[in-house]
Formats: structure tokens, C-alpha cells, sequence
């Protein structure tokens, strides 16, 4: 055995350094208690079952979008086509459904299951586009992106014109806005996508290759792994789980129209960066998203609950997300310091 | 003659050390006006680490430091800058993006009263001096568009008429052709001629001799000899380098070390005329199982693009490869893997991830082949244990992040992930850079059971005595071309380093 390994031997993980590591974990879990204490303290319609319910469902949608956002993360990239994507496909599902007579769309009515693996296919190759656009030409993802964000709205504004659609498959209309004894069936969605997502990234070997590539892209090629179909899988991913969290919304809203996702490009995002998934890649999971979804979800909910300027709220919701955001980068510096 | 004059600069006595080891000790040194002084020395001799110590990049040491007969201590590179001295450092450090005039004069632009950059000025200028130097380029061309060679030349042009007093050059020569080298040698000679001290650091003992009037040789972070140029010789030169007797740990190569038979088993990789750019010139040899290649060069000498290119990183602009007699175009790095190549770069940083545990790292490469779908994680670090066991990993923990290990067990760790199941050819770059004896020992044996096992191994190293050690077969490489190759006949450090 050589000196320099004896030393190494030495180097012991004592409790501090654990804290540290695990800070991008507890750090949103703190403030997530902290919200929810506050919110209960501040407002006695806060803490009720019944809001819990609305909590819940208020989150779902962008809990469906977050679960494709969160591998895109993980691999140190961006999405933000995601809304644009989620819109448009909620519109074409809505475009290939037969629609009341005073609904002024000329669309393309068809069978409840054609138009909803049609819509499919619509978000998965947007997703391709994105995927070909980052890995083949080299684009970054964060332009990519944001050129298919125009594209999607582009195609969402040309199939409605203007107009508002209403009808959606029977089963988008039963996912999106039904409940099975008493729980909506949009929440139980939800959780089977952040439950699938979870064991697709912890017990698979796809899991495994997205936090290497995110971990260190340039180890990862090292290693032999193929990276490019990695982060473009992510991306088609990402277009797929926005496609679906878009159907469910429009059936959940009870209506289909231009720029009807807007806000949940940014609540997206914010629940996995939030949550402590690290903008630099490698780092986090689903398990994160779920408490970032909850962070934002209570503290959307609280915000009405205790009767504060609506103009205010956005304002608040900027500055937790930057302070998140502050976490969120430092986290990663103390864990490289801990890991030197 | 320069010696009857009083020097420019003077070092007396300079110690320094990195953290308890010391990397000079003792050192004096002189520089004249109008004096190039040549030094050489084996990598970790301590010529760049003195060269550092005059440019003001170190700041702490021991020992006396004269200018113009004046005691100073410098406290930056601006400090350093100020009294004249100016240094191109080994690694190239342009702005690519940046137009060549821009280039010329970065953190120096010619400006109007308003503050404003003087553009055509500055072209103008730019265009002069480079053209002073033979470099006939548009001085607004993007620099990055340039080849390296004409890149290395710019920068090196920038320095020289900085009207810096003392010019410090390390390895300014290894990405130059020979025309080039030699308009280097005429610009150094002018330069010399208007007063200008100039310290040229080179592993090109040739070009030393041929270009300074002075030769100082470093060996252990001591200074063993000086010399007029033109009254020593090459042999000599190599001959002080290395150091007689050897040291008492490490065998040092200086005797002759009979190379084996070559290998007549099958042949693993065939490369065929391989060129890339200004990097590699018509690169053929072959690789055969149960054998170990040795390609050994200096700095800069094309080895890296060369292993990128059998690993599928980089695109060579032609030639052929063939794995086994099946012709390859590797478009990446997976394509190289599922051939049965294995690359180890000799950047720790690029092949490891380091908040990863040791497991993970060692199971990347082979979790296809032991995991349709889901991982098994426990079948993972059985593997892993066992490599630990057999490359006698410290700590051997396989859940450890691999940042909380040493370098040299890192290096085991980024072997260890091709033993699983080994590949048909491993190449190995720089396999025991920066490694302790034992560390070394170990992964010298690591590789000996690698080629009784029957793979084909190359090494490529910029350190004769890691090529020496593992060599069945030695390809000298020089300016990116393939310039000798030693089989069956008995090599040493001097025959090596009188071949590169």
C-alpha cells in the first residue's frame, strides 16, 4: 500500500459534512414546514382537509409537466417549450374531437382513441425536434427550446384561430376534471407519472446514465456512454409528460384556447428547481419535484387564504423562487467543497 | 561577449516548495541583455516553477532576486510586467474569439482621447509587427480560425514585442513546423541583437543548442550544469538531465533495456495513414493482442488527438482504422466501446464523476452488460468490490464518493472500470502521471496481467520512464509524425530522447 492512500483512509464523514451534502434536500423541506406553519397560523381555512384537496389539485398539472421537466434538469439542460408544448397539445386533442355546432373551428373530428395517440405523437415529435435540434446540430437547449416555445404556439394558433374549443375525448374529460371516490382522478395521475418517473430514474439503467451525463457529460462520453441519445430522450421525455399534463388541463379547465399554459412554463421549472434538483445537473429527483410542487402549491393556495394583495403575490412568488434559486447554487458549491 | 557585463537578473539561492516538497532548492541563476539562455531539464526538474518565480506568478520563496543589481520582490505578474518581463506560458492562452489585432495587443488596445479603440490602428500595427515576425495573416481574422502552429506564433509574437526586457519562452516550439520554428529563431536572434534577454524552455535539446549562447540543465529541482552552447553537446546535455547512477527508489532507465521479440499473435487494431490537421501526419502501425505498444513524444506531440481518435472523440481527416481486419469509423464514443476499445485519458477531472461513490464509477462502463432494464445494484458492487480487492483501491469502500479518494486511487478506479469485462484494445494515456512508487508499481503490474490475459494494450506517454516500464514495442512520435520506432533492440531514456 502506497503513502498516499494511507491518507486518504483517514478522512472520516462526520455529521457536519453529511449536513452539508444534504442541504439541497433539507433546505425545501425546511421551507416547506415553514410555509405550511405559517399559513396555518395566519389563516383557519389553511389547515383543513378540504384545502389539502385543493392543494393537491391545483398542483397536478404542473406536477405531470415537472415530472419530464426534472429529467431534462438532471441532465443540466432546459426545457422551455414545455407550456407551448403542453398548450398545443391540449388544443389538438380538442381539434380532433367533434366539437357543439356553435363552435366556430374547422376541425378534424375523430374517434375519442385516434385523437388522443394522435396528440400524442404531436407532442413526442415536437419533443423530437427539440432532441435533433440539441444533439444533431448542437444547438443549446436553452435557444432550442425557445424557438420550439414559438413554434408550438405558432401550431396552437393556427388550429384555433382565435376560437375556444370545449370538447375533449371521454377520457381526457374523466382524467382531467373526474374524481373516483371522492379524489380527483387528475391528482391520482399525477402521482402515477411522479411515481413513474421516480422508479425510472432510481432502479433503471436509463435513470442511472441521466444522472451520469448530468453528473459530468464529458466522463460520461469517456465511459463510452451515448450521450446525445441520452439528452435526446430526455427531451422527448419532457415534450411527452408536458403533451399529457396539456390534454388533462384543457379537459380540467373545461375549455382549449391560445396561451392557456402560459404560466406554468415558469411554475414548472420552479418546482424542480425549488425542490433542490441542481441547474448544474447530477443532483436531486423527482422526491425534490414532489416538494417543490408542494412549496409552490401552498404557497399559492396560503397567498389567497390570508387575504393579501393579488398584485403582491406575483412579487412574493419571484422572490422565494430567487431565494431558491440562491440555495440552490450554493448547495452545489458546499457539496463540491465537502467532495474535494 | 554577454559574461563581461553585469546580468540583467540574478537569483541567488532560491528555495521553493509546494507544500513540504520542494521544487527548488538552492537554485542561483543569471540572465545578460542581450543573452538566450536556454534551459533544460525532465519534467518536475523546477524550470518552470524558477521561470514562474521570475514572472511573479509564485510570490513566495527564499532566497535573493536581483534586477539590474537591485534587490526586489515582486508581488504579482503586474509587479513583474512593470520591470519588464513577459512570459509565454507552455499552455496557449488566446482569446480565439477575438480578431488576431485584437489578439496582439489584448489588455493593451491603442485608444483615442474619447477612450475609444483605434481599430484601423490598431490592424495596421498588428499587420507590421507580425509581418516583422513572417507571419503574413489579415490582422482581423477571427484568431480561432487559425491553425494552432500560426495561433502559438501569434501569441508568442504578442510577447516578443510587448517591449518587454526579459522574454521567458516555455515550450514555445511544440505545436511549430519546422519553417516555423525556424522564423521563431530568426526573430529571437533580431531580438537579441536590439538587447532583449530571452529564456527559452524547450524539450528539443537540438533546438536549444542550435538558438542560445547559454545552456542551464535543472535535474531534481537543482541546477546541475551550464555551459556555453557551443561547447557541449546533446549527449551530454541528456546525459545530465538524467543523472548518472540513478536514484536509489525508482529504476531510472538509464541502461539499455533489451525490448522483447515482436509479438506475432493476431493483430487488434490496424491504423493506416492516419492525419489530422496539424496534429498527426500520416500515422500507420498496428497493435497487436498480448502486447504492449508504447508511444511515447514529447508535450504536444499529437499523442492526445491520437488516442481521442482510436476513442472515437475526435474525426481524423484521413486515414483508416480497423478493429480486428473490420475497417471502423467510430462516430462516438459508444461506437469505439462496442468494438471492444477502452480509452483511459490522463485528465482525472474529464473521466471520473467525482460525487459519485467508487461503484457507480466503476459499473458505468458495463451496466448494459449486466442490466437489461433495471439496475442491480447489489451484483454492482460486487464488482466493484472485487476490483477494488485486485487494484487494491484505499480506501476500499466501495459507497465512497470518489472525491474523498487520492489521485493515484482515482487513476485505479478509471482502470478499474474496463476490467470487468476487458475490452479487446485499452489504450492508456499518461497511466501513472502523478502517482507515488507503490501507486506506480501497482498499476505496472495491473497492466502486465492485462497483456498475459491477451489484450492489446498501447500506452502513450510524455514520460520516457512510463513507456520504458511497460514497453514490448516503443513508436516515437515527433511534431505528429512517426519518426522511429523501437522493437527487438535495446532502448533507453538517452535513445529515446535522442530519437524525439
Amino acid at each position: 500500500m502506497s503513502s498516499e492512500t494511507a491518507l486518504a483512509g483517514q478522512r472520516t464523514r462526520g455529521l457536519a459534512p453529511f449536513l452539508r451534502s444534504q442541504m439541497r434536500n433539507i433546505a425545501p423541506f425546511l421551507t416547506l414546514i415553514f410555509l405550511s406553519a405559517f399559513f396555518a397560523f395566519a389563516s383557519p381555512s389553511f389547515a383543513t382537509l378540504d384545502n389539502l384537496g385543493n392543494i393537491l389539485t391545483q398542483v397536478s398539472v404542473t406536477g405531470i409537466i415537472a415530472v419530464g421537466l426534472t429529467f431534462v434538469i438532471l441532465c443540466a439542460e432546459i426545457d422551455l417549450s414545455i407550456a407551448s408544448i403542453a398548450n398545443v397539445t391540449g388544443i389538438a386533442v380538442a381539434y380532433f374531437t367533434l366539437q357543439e355546432s356553435y363552435v366556430n373551428i374547422a376541425n378534424i373530428p375523430l374517434p375519442g382513441a385516434v385523437a388522443i395517440i394522435l396528440s400524442i405523437l404531436l407532442c413526442a415529435l415536437l419533443g423530437l425536434v427539440n432532441a435533433l435540434g440539441l444533439t444533431v446540430i448542437g444547438i443549446p437547449s436553452f435557444i432550442m427550446t425557445l424557438a420550439m416555445m414559438q413554434i408550438a404556439a405558432g401550431i396552437s394558433a393556427l388550429l384555433v384561430r382565435g376560437q375556444i374549443a370545449y370538447k375533449v375525448p371521454s377520457l381526457i374529460t374523466t382524467l382531467g376534471s373526474g374524481s373516483v371516490s371522492g379524489i380527483p382522478w387528475i391528482v391520482i395521475v399525477a402521482a402515477i407519472m411522479l411515481l413513474g418517473g421516480h422508479l425510472v430514474l432510481t432502479y433503471t439503467r436509463f435513470g442511472r446514465y441521466v444522472y451520469m451525463v448530468g453528473g459530468n457529460r464529458e466522463a460520461a462520453d469517456y465511459a463510452g456512454l451515448n450521450v446525445k441519445l441520452i439528452l435526446g430522450a430526455v427531451m422527448v421525455i419532457s415534450a411527452v409528460c408536458s403533451g399529457i399534463g396539456g390534454m388533462l388541463g384543457v379537459a380540467h379547465f373545461g375549455s382549449a384556447q391560445q396561451n392557456e399554459f402560459d404560466t406554468y412554463l415558469l411554475d414548472s421549472i420552479a418546482a424542480v428547481v425549488v425542490g433542490g434538483t441542481s441547474l448544474f445537473g447530477g443532483r436531486g429527483g423527482i422526491g425534490n419535484t414532489i416538494v417543490g410542487l408542494f412549496v409552490l402549491g401552498v404557497l399559492n393556495n396560503g397567498l389567497d387564504h390570508v387575504n393579501i394583495d393579488s398584485f403582491l403575490k406575483i412579487l412574493i412568488r419571484g422572490l422565494i423562487l430567487l431565494a431558491a434559486l440562491v440555495i440552490n447554487v450554493y448547495a452545489q458549491r458546499l457539496r463540491e467543497k465537502t467532495a474535494e | 561577449m554577454p559574461e563581461l557585463r553585469s546580468p540583467i537578473l540574478e537569483l541567488q539561492g532560491i528555495t521553493k516548495s509546494f507544500g513540504g516538497v520542494e521544487a527548488l532548492r538552492g537554485v542561483d541563476f543569471a540572465l545578460y541583455p542581450g543573452e538566450i539562455h536556454g534551459l533544460v531539464g525532465e519534467n518536475g526538474a523546477g524550470k518552470s516553477t524558477l521561470m514562474k518565480i521570475i514572472a511573479g506568478v509564485h510570490t513566495e520563496f527564499s532566497g535573493r532576486f536581483l534586477i539590474d543589481g537591485a534587490e526586489t520582490h515582486f508581488r504579482s505578474a503586474r509587479d513583474a510586467h512593470a520591470a519588464g518581463i513577459a512570459m509565454v506560458h507552455q499552455e496557449l492562452s488566446v482569446a480565439p474569439d477575438l480578431t488576431v489585432a485584437e489578439n496582439v495587443f489584448l489588455g493593451n488596445q491603442p485608444t483615442n482621447a474619447l477612450g475609444l479603440v483605434q481599430w484601423r490602428r490598431m490592424a495596421r500595427e498588428a499587420g507590421e509587427q507580425l509581418a516583422r515576425f513572417g507571419i503574413d495573416v489579415d490582422p482581423m481574422s477571427r484568431l480561432g480560425d487559425l491553425p494552432i502552429g500560426l495561433q502559438q506564433l501569434i501569441e508568442i509574437a504578442r510577447v516578443l514585442f510587448s517591449g518587454a526586457r526579459i522574454v521567458i519562452l516555455d515550450e514555445p516550439t511544440s505545436a511549430l513546423s519546422p519553417p516555423e520554428v525556424e522564423r521563431l529563431f530568426a526573430t529571437l536572434r533580431r531580438l537579441r541583437e536590439e538587447g532583449t534577454s530571452i529564456v527559452f524552455i524547450s524539450h528539443f535539446i537540438e533546438d536549444i543548442l542550435h538558438v542560445s549562447d547559454t545552456v542551464t540543465v535543472f535535474r531534481n529541482g537543482r541546477k546541475v550544469a551550464e555551459a556555453a552552447s557551443s561547447a557541449t553537446t546533446k549527449g551530454a546535455l541528456i546525459e545530465a538531465m538524467i543523472g548518472r547512477g540513478g536514484e536509489a527508489l525508482e529504476h531510472s532507465y538509464t541502461d539499455d533495456l533489451m525490448l522483447p521479440q515482436p509479438s506475432a499473435s493476431q493483430v487488434v487494431l490496424k491504423v493506416d495513414q492516419l492525419s489530422l490537421s496539424r496534429s498527426l501526419k500520416d500515422i500507420s502501425f498496428e497493435a497487436r493482442a498480448g502486447e504492449v505498444l508504447g508511444i511515447y513524444g514529447f508535450m504536444g506531440c499529437g499523442q492526445q488527438e491520437l488516442s481521442r481518435i482510436l476513442f472515437g472523440k475526435l474525426k481524423p481527416d484521413a486515414g483508416t482504422l480497423a478493429v480486428e481486419g473490420k475497417p471502423k469509423t467510430f462516430a462516438s464514443t459508444a461506437a469505439a466501446r462496442r468494438a471492444g476499445v477502452a480509452l483511459v485519458p490522463e485528465s482525472r477531472r474529464d473521466m471520473l464523476f467525482h460525487q459519485e461513490p467508487v461503484y457507480k464509477n466503476i459499473s458505468i462502463s458495463i451496466l448494459d452488460r449486466i442490466s437489461a432494464l433495471l439496475l442491480k445494484p447489489a451484483q454492482e458492487r460486487d464488482i466493484a468490490k472485487r476490483q477494488v480487492e485486485q487494484l487494491q483501491i484505499r480506501p476500499p469502500v466501495v459507497g465512497l464518493d470518489l472525491g474523498m479518494l487520492s489521485g493515484g486511487n482515482q487513476q485505479k478506479v478509471a482502470l478499474a472500470k474496463w476490467l470487468t469485462y476487458p475490452p479487446k484494445l485499452l489504450v492508456l494515456c499518461e497511466p501513472t502521471r502523478g502517482m507515488d512508487v507503490g501507486a506506480k508499481n501497482d498499476v505496472i503490474n495491473i497492466v502486465r496481467d492485462l497483456r498475459a490475459k491477451g489484450l492489446a494494450i498501447i500506452v502513450l506517454s510524455t514520460e520516457p520512464e512510463t513507456v520504458l516500464s511497460l514497453a514490448d514495442r516503443i513508436l516515437v512520435l515527433k511534431r505528429g509524425a512517426m519518426v522511429r520506432e523501437f522493437k527487438n533492440e535495446p532502448v533507453s531514456k538517452d535513445r529515446l530522447l535522442e530519437a524525439a
